[in-house]
């Protein structure tokens, strides 16, 4: 055997520095992979703890409509722990300002990429890559300065509640949504349009007709991103949505939200007790909605698929 | 109405309501920068900020952001290469590689008050570090992770095959190859993936209230040795930031200034995130240049 | 070699002079084998894309691979130097050396080394001219300014392109013009000192006088390597090849003399393929 045949039988120093690398690069990966595990492990098992733990029902839990754990109600000798006030809360606030993010966000990635792409491009799109990289907490500044004092002005009381929350929500999501329906739009065949107006659609027909059905699974998929992004969102909606967690009977009225009561709440109990317990329990139900929004843009993309 | 009056109508509607969002839009940034620089002063920038009484500054806030988010970039950077890497060179198509994506997926849509609450349970209190920059540090990497890894991965891949063949060819491994041919190819992109992320960690507050803490004790810039509690540089002490200030003030706040120094705190925010993200794009083109001309 | 008389067509029967393979017999002669290939059989999933690949490439010629798109001969060139162990399944033997390369045991790194490979699009790295050649040499070895110098200077001279770039050795290679650039590729994987350049449609990418050159440099190096080239260019087999293998439907359907398969070829599909009947 001469030398090379002999090189060829041995393992490279390549080889060697290959097996290394993909170690090291499947441990990077591994490590995340953990951190999602554990974030699921441990807020779930302090969360159930509520449960199983603590022996509250769910029911009394998801229904419950007063909310006030360091109290003990002195008919059923269980502190007050109904989370419907926050649960209502966070779903309302997220569902008004995605209604209401919608048709701007839509129009707005219409005039970008169907009525005027170069102004679109030039004015537009910066403007939107922008916002969405604008921290949170700004738009919590420009809600307690500019949008509570308003509210106060027109419809009286404080000016905090849910109006407030949709309102500040509605200005954070709005570039989100947009932004990714603007990608959704582009990503549309040009030839669709082209042969819907070769048949003499007007471009009102061609975008309704045409664009806009092509691009649903799309357009959904940044709505239901939008939504994750406003039912997760804390600091902003904590700052203007009141902090009272009442039911909420009116849009202009302190109410609250699984995060504003989290964000308040958490450093004010003690770990392992039954007040503290709950709050885990509302961080669970966070952690799970985030799941179902996923769930529900892989369905969406399921779905777009088959189309 | 026929089709030609509903087109009209279409076009004028969508007109109004992207001149409303402009609007909105334009309005909110020139409101935060116009009411928040006249503040600005360079007393403004590296005074500590007082509880009781007017001419506070953020002086420590700024540093300890800056601090929080070079810290979380040098641990969360080798992490989201490594699972990069991996995915985009190693990982063949099946059950794991899909667990794994969803996985990501699932982490970056995590709301950050959810990260910062397993922070504050598992690094505050579990191991004991308390409120501390390292607790921050690492919650912000938590929240960065999966952004960066993705944004890197897409950097990776837009690499074409041919160089990773050429590599090949040439009795390199996979590895070799992407160390020595597709990173620095990359680099352009990977670096404006990085300075975005950056804007998005210099912003984020929801991870670090109960992580880094929300107090902001005195330091001794004069101290660089990490063990001292005073030192800037101690890892273990807690550091209110930039942003937790802004919410901090706003919801509890007493000094009389609170509202100018409110202002000032967000249109910095504001300036150091438009200029993180202004940079990025400038930074990949000018890099990408370098890269094929010299 | 391969006997087919137990299944022959009806045709065949005919036209007695016309077999439906033609694989001329390398070890009759006294040739010197560079590398050849037993059983070899390749499947992309389920899919079996090349079987009845039985060559023998005799050192220091240029062996031109023809056939049409799918016929499977970039596919067996690929397995040569197994860049098609990630995509494909390979079975059977390939000898190199006296070793069957592949097997578990080889190290693809090493042999890769050893049995060089050019593709059809120029792939140079984002990197400067100079060390698109040192760099896979420093990787693996220890070489001295000097010695880096002489062999850069070597192969790009064997590549003929240093004239043209000895002044700017540190420009970036992305900045080359393609057919500059399949040359610089040509030099890098020169600069390893393979035995065995495998080149998978080297020119088809190029404008005509860029494609000259490069068959040029390879007449060039048919002195020094064994050569074995991927084209659907036919002019350029009869060019520059010593021997030719047509391929059609992932098989081998004749191998023999270049001169003998463009002028009286023995199997009647490889006709067809030369005078433009398909393909």
């Amino acid at each position: 055997m001469d030398k090379i045949t002999q090189k060829l039988m041995q393992k490279s120093e390549s080889t060697k520095k290959d097996s290394l690398g993909r170690a090291i690069s499947l441990a990077a990966l591994s490590l995340i992979v953990i951190v999602v595990i554990s974030i699921f492990t441990f807020v779930m098992s302090r969360g159930l703890s509520t449960f199983f733990h603590d022996g509250v029902h769910v029911k009394d839990f998801l229904l419950g409509s007063t909310w006030n754990p360091s109290v003990i109600n002195p008919q059923t000798k269980q502190p007050y722990i109904g989370a419907l006030p926050m649960i209502l809360g966070s779903f309302i606030v997220t569902f008004l300002a995605a209604i209401v993010a919608t048709p701007f966000a839509i129009g707005t990635s219409l005039f970008m990429t169907e009525i005027a792409q170069k102004r679109g491009a030039k004015i537009m799109q910066p403007i939107i890559e922008l916002l969405v990289g604008i921290p949170s907490v700004v738009y919590g500044v420009i809600g307690l300065t500019v949008i509570v004092p308003f509210i106060r002005q027109i419809f009286g009381g404080s000016g905090f509640g849910i109006l407030s929350g949709t309102i500040v929500l509605f200005v954070m999501i709005l570039p989100t949504i947009t932004s990714m329906t603007v990608d959704t739009l582009k990503s549309v065949p040009r030839h669709y349009r082209e042969s819907a107006l070769a048949i003499g659609a007007t471009r009102w027909q061609m975008i309704y007709k045409v664009v806009l059905r092509a691009a649903t699974p799309g357009i959904l998929t940044a709505i239901v991103f939008g939504m994750a992004r406003a039912f997760g969102e804390a600091l902003a909606v904590q700052m203007v949505i009141g902090n009272a967690a009442l039911m909420p009977h009116d849009l202009t009225s302190p109410a609250s939200t699984l995060t504003s009561v989290l964000t308040m709440g958490i450093g004010n109990t003690v770990m392992g007790s039954l007040q503290n317990d709950v709050l885990w329990t509302l961080a669970m139900i966070l952690l799970l909605m985030s799941l179902v929004f996923n769930l529900v843009v892989r369905a969406i993309g399921r779905k777009g698929e088959l189309k | 109405m026929n089709a030609k009056t509903a087109d009209k109508i279409a076009t004028g509607v969508i007109y109004a309501i992207s001149g409303i969002v402009a609007l909105i839009l334009i309005s909110m940034l020139a409101f935060i920068l116009i009411r928040g620089v006249p503040h600005l002063s360079w007393h403004f920038l590296t005074s500590p900020a007082r509880a009781f009484e007017a001419g506070g500054g953020i002086g420590i806030q700024l540093f300890n952001s800056f601090y929080l988010l070079i810290l979380a970039m040098l641990i969360s950077f080798p992490i989201a290469l490594g699972a990069a890497i991996y995915l985009n060179e190693y990982a063949k198509k099946g059950r794991f590689t899909s667990i794994v994506r969803t996985a990501i997926e699932i982490l970056s849509s995590l709301p950050s008050v959810v990260v910062g609450l397993f922070g504050f349970l598992i690094f505050v209190v579990q191991f004991g570090f308390g409120f501390s920059i390292l607790s921050g540090a690492i919650a912000l990497t938590i929240f960065n992770l999966p952004l960066l890894t993705r944004s890197i991965e897409t950097s990776l891949a837009q690499i074409p095959n041919l160089q990773r063949e050429a590599g090949s060819a040439l009795g390199l491994s996979r590895w070799e190859t992407v160390i020595h041919v597709i990173l620095p190819a990359a680099v352009p992109s990977i670096v404006t993936g990085v300075v975005l992320s950056a804007g998005r960690v210099f912003g984020e507050a929801a991870a670090l209230i109960y992580t880094a803490g929300q107090s902001a004790p005195a330091l001794n810039f004069a101290d660089w040795n990490p063990f001292n509690i005073s030192s800037p540089l101690n890892p273990m002490r807690p550091a209110e930031t930039l942003a937790v200030h802004i919410w901090k003030i706003n919801s509890e706040g007493i000094m009389p200034d609170l509202n100018a120094v409110s202002a000032g705190a967000s249109a910095v925010l504001i300036i150091v995130v438009l200029l993180f993200n202004f940079s990025a794009r400038k930074i990949g083109a000018k890099l990408y240049k370098k890269l094929t001309s010299a | 070699m391969v006997n087919n008389s137990d299944l022959k067509p009806v045709s065949e029967f005919i036209t007695e002079d016309k077999p439906e393979r033609y694989i001329h017999d390398m070890s009759t002669d006294k040739h010197e084998i560079a590398i050849s290939t037993k059983d070899l059989q390749v499947y992309y999933g389920d899919n079996l894309a090349l079987s009845e690949g039985d060559l023998a490439f005799e050192r220091y010629k240029i062996t031109s691979l023809i056939g049409a798109s799918g016929s499977g001969k970039s596919t067996f060139l690929r397995s040569l130097n197994r860049m098609n162990d990630s995509v494909a399944t390979v079975k059977g033997n390939i000898m190199y050396r006296g070793l069957d390369i592949n097997k578990k045991a080889i190290d693809v790194y090493e042999m890769r080394r050893h049995i060089g490979m050019v593709f059809q699009r120029p792939n140079p790295f984002a990197k400067s001219i100079y060390n698109n050649i040192t760099f896979a040499l420093t990787q693996r070895g220890h070489y001295t300014k000097q010695e880096l110098d002489e062999i850069v200077e070597t192969s790009l001279k064997q590549a003929a392109l240093w004239d043209q770039v000895k002044d700017e050795l540190n420009k970036s290679a992305l900045s080359l013009s393609g057919g500059q650039a399949q040359r610089l590729v040509i030099a890098r994987a020169l600069a390893l000192k393979p035995d065995i350049l495998l080149l998978d449609e080297p020119s088809s990418a190029l404008d005509p006088i860029s494609s000259a050159q490069v068959e040029d440099t390879l007449l060039e190096l048919k002195n020094q390597y064994t050569i074995i080239i991927v084209t659907h260019n036919m002019q350029q087999a009869a060019r520059i090849s010593d021997y030719t293998a047509f391929f059609h439907m992932g098989k081998v359907i004749e191998y023999d003399l270049t001169r003998k398969i463009f002028t009286r070829p023995k199997v009647a599909l490889t006709n067809d393929y030369i005078s433009g009947n398909f393909g």
